[in-house]
């Protein structure tokens, strides 16, 4: 179908609050960039407190997603392919973490781990306190972050044709066998955007963290943290980590949509 | 056809609701100032007016500072219909920041001198504005239960006491800084390092030094008296005047406030009996 000329004059309706909206989304990334790259941008970028929140994010948020995989694959395996009763309120517990207030979640962590929590002081008695480690900021992480890979990951092994499995079973598949020799593997680029999903997100995980884990340079003052320290601090390391994080973002989320579009053309 | 007309009127009239906001915010909370003379007299509550113009005015308030200014604030209401007192407290230093980034403020309670003299470099207080209001000090602030069995300040030093303080950088955490390095004079220069050493987190205003403390998952804080005062059930270890830090808390308008008039008189009634009295019962002491 042709549109008219009339028509198509039409077009600016679409364009005009797209072009408004794109701009809300634009002109902040510009802004940064235009005013943090200067000449001390290497200096602020390399500075002690920079490298040292730099490491911690990427140490953290790399255990983040690794035992987000260790423990959320399989998790993410039964709601897929399982039935049971009261599973679709499992699910809404799963995915809620991910339209929560990260405050809310800081301060939930805090009341079940902290030290005189609920499950907390079960851990004192072992000696283990998590509050103000760098555990802590792992764990804050997988609250927010990891709801992402088992929503991923449930989709991935939901779409897998239902008729593979039989076949497998036909062959004498036991439930380890099926998992590991048909499902891992056609579920593995969901996994993988998924857990990319999940890195980026607890790299930049800034709220449930400092209530929870608090805020010492190394041990749990990671990239968000030294941001909001250095706006009332030194803006220049501030303005150099936010412009690492946009970047590094940038290029994680652009590796799962390519993940995305290579699994769409091969369906 | 008529959807799309539709369409149309309500794009025009989001554009139209736009437009002005293009121009630099100029007061967010307020009516169109119908600017009629009587904008100097309204210092003075004005009793002949029957209908006084709503207005807010926003005080910017070190977090110290939040129980003792919130009474002020309501009692300023009180004394002038109309007036609705908005606060911002944060750290000192992060209003600083604020006010520097535009943040709309109109009163400006610092609870150190160097914030205040950083925005009179700024030219966004007049220099012979600022006046100290209070005098505060430091304390040790201890949950209730004592669980790291902290009975003096060298208990501080004991391995594996969670200390709390604020970062470097905010008022409070320098001051506690600089009483640790009078400590070292009485209790040996490697103190402030050890006590240094049991810091767990470096936070970001006093209050949340407090409420980790009250939580029990730090042992121990450094806080100012009026901070204990205002949390009773915390134990306390007094700092002795010799080792601890004086700090002076200074007030001032803004030069950029909307209610520079409005703002003065808050600043007065801050610096009057009635304001001292209420900072008193907060536990802070007179500025002389």
């Amino acid at each position: 179908m042709k549109p008219s000329t009339r028509d198509r004059r039409l077009t600016w309706i679409f364009i005009l609050p797209s072009v408004i909206l794109f701009s809300l989304f634009a002109i902040p990334f510009f802004a940064l960039f235009e005013r943090s790259i200067d000449s001390d941008f290497f200096v602020n970028a390399l500075s002690e407190q920079a490298l040292k929140a730099l490491r911690l994010s990427l140490i953290s948020s790399t255990i983040t997603t690794l035992a987000t995989i260790l423990f959320g694959t399989p998790f993410a395996y039964i709601l897929a392919r399982w039935r049971f009763r009261s599973k679709s309120w499992l699910e809404l517990m799963i995915d809620l973490p991910i339209v929560l207030p990260p405050s809310v979640a800081g301060l939930a962590l805090l009341i079940a781990f902290g030290r005189r929590g609920m499950f907390g002081s079960l851990l004192g008695s072992l000696g283990i306190t998590l509050p103000f480690t760098t555990t802590a900021v792992v764990l804050a992480q997988m609250f927010v972050a990891a709801p992402l890979y088992i929503r991923s990951a449930r989709i991935g092994f939901t779409e897998i044709d239902k008729q593979l499995e039989e076949a497998a079973q036909v062959e004498g598949a036991n439930q380890w066998q099926l998992f590991k020799e048909v499902m891992f593997p056609l579920a593995g680029r969901a996994l993988i955007s998924g857990a990319i999903l999940t890195w980026t997100r607890a790299l930049g995980e800034f709220g449930a963290t400092i209530l929870f884990a608090g805020n010492l340079e190394g041990v749990t003052q990671t990239m968000p943290m030294a941001i909001y320290l250095g706006f009332e601090r030194n803006i220049g390391i501030a303005l150099a980590l936010s412009v690492l994080l946009v970047v590094v973002s940038a290029l994680l989320l652009g590796l799962t949509r390519k993940l995305e579009q290579n699994d769409n053309h091969r369906n | 056809m008529k959807h799309t007309l539709s369409l149309l009127w309500l794009l025009a009239l989001f554009l139209a609701g736009c437009a002005p906001a293009a121009t630099p915010i100029a007061a967010p909370m307020q009516p169109p100032a119908t600017e009629e003379p009587d904008l100097v007299p309204a210092a003075v509550p004005p009793t002949d007016t029957p209908e006084p113009e709503p207005r807010t005015l926003n005080v910017f308030a070190a977090a110290s500072l939040i129980d003792a200014f919130t009474e002020i604030g309501k009692n300023f209401e009180a004394a002038n219909p109309g007036v609705t007192v908005a606060f911002n407290f944060a750290g000192s230093q992060a209003l600083r920041t604020q006010i520097e980034e535009g943040a709309p403020a109109d009163v400006f309670a610092s609870a150190n001198a160097k914030e205040m003299d950083t925005l009179v470099s700024g030219s966004h207080v007049d220099a012979a504005a600022p006046t100290p209001f209070l005098k505060n000090k430091l304390v040790v602030i201890l949950p209730a239960d004592n669980p790291a069995g902290i009975e003096d300040l060298e208990g501080l030093a004991a391995f594996g006491v969670k200390l709390v303080l604020a970062a470097e950088n905010v008022p409070v955490g320098n001051y506690a800084r600089q009483s640790l390095d009078l400590m070292n004079g009485q209790f040996g220069t490697g103190f402030k390092d050890e006590v240094l050493a049991n810091v767990v987190s470096n936070e970001d205003n006093v209050k949340q030094i407090v409420t980790k403390v009250q939580l029990g998952e730090a042992d121990a804080g450094i806080v100012y008296t009026s901070d204990a005062v205002a949390a009773p059930e915390l134990q306390t270890i007094e700092i002795s005047d010799e080792l601890n830090v004086i700090a002076t808390y200074p007030i001032a308008p803004l030069v950029n406030s909307e209610n520079a008039d409005l703002a003065q008189s808050f600043v007065n009634y801050v610096l009057s009996a009635e304001g001292q009295a209420v900072l008193a019962k907060w536990g802070f002491a007179a500025p002389q």
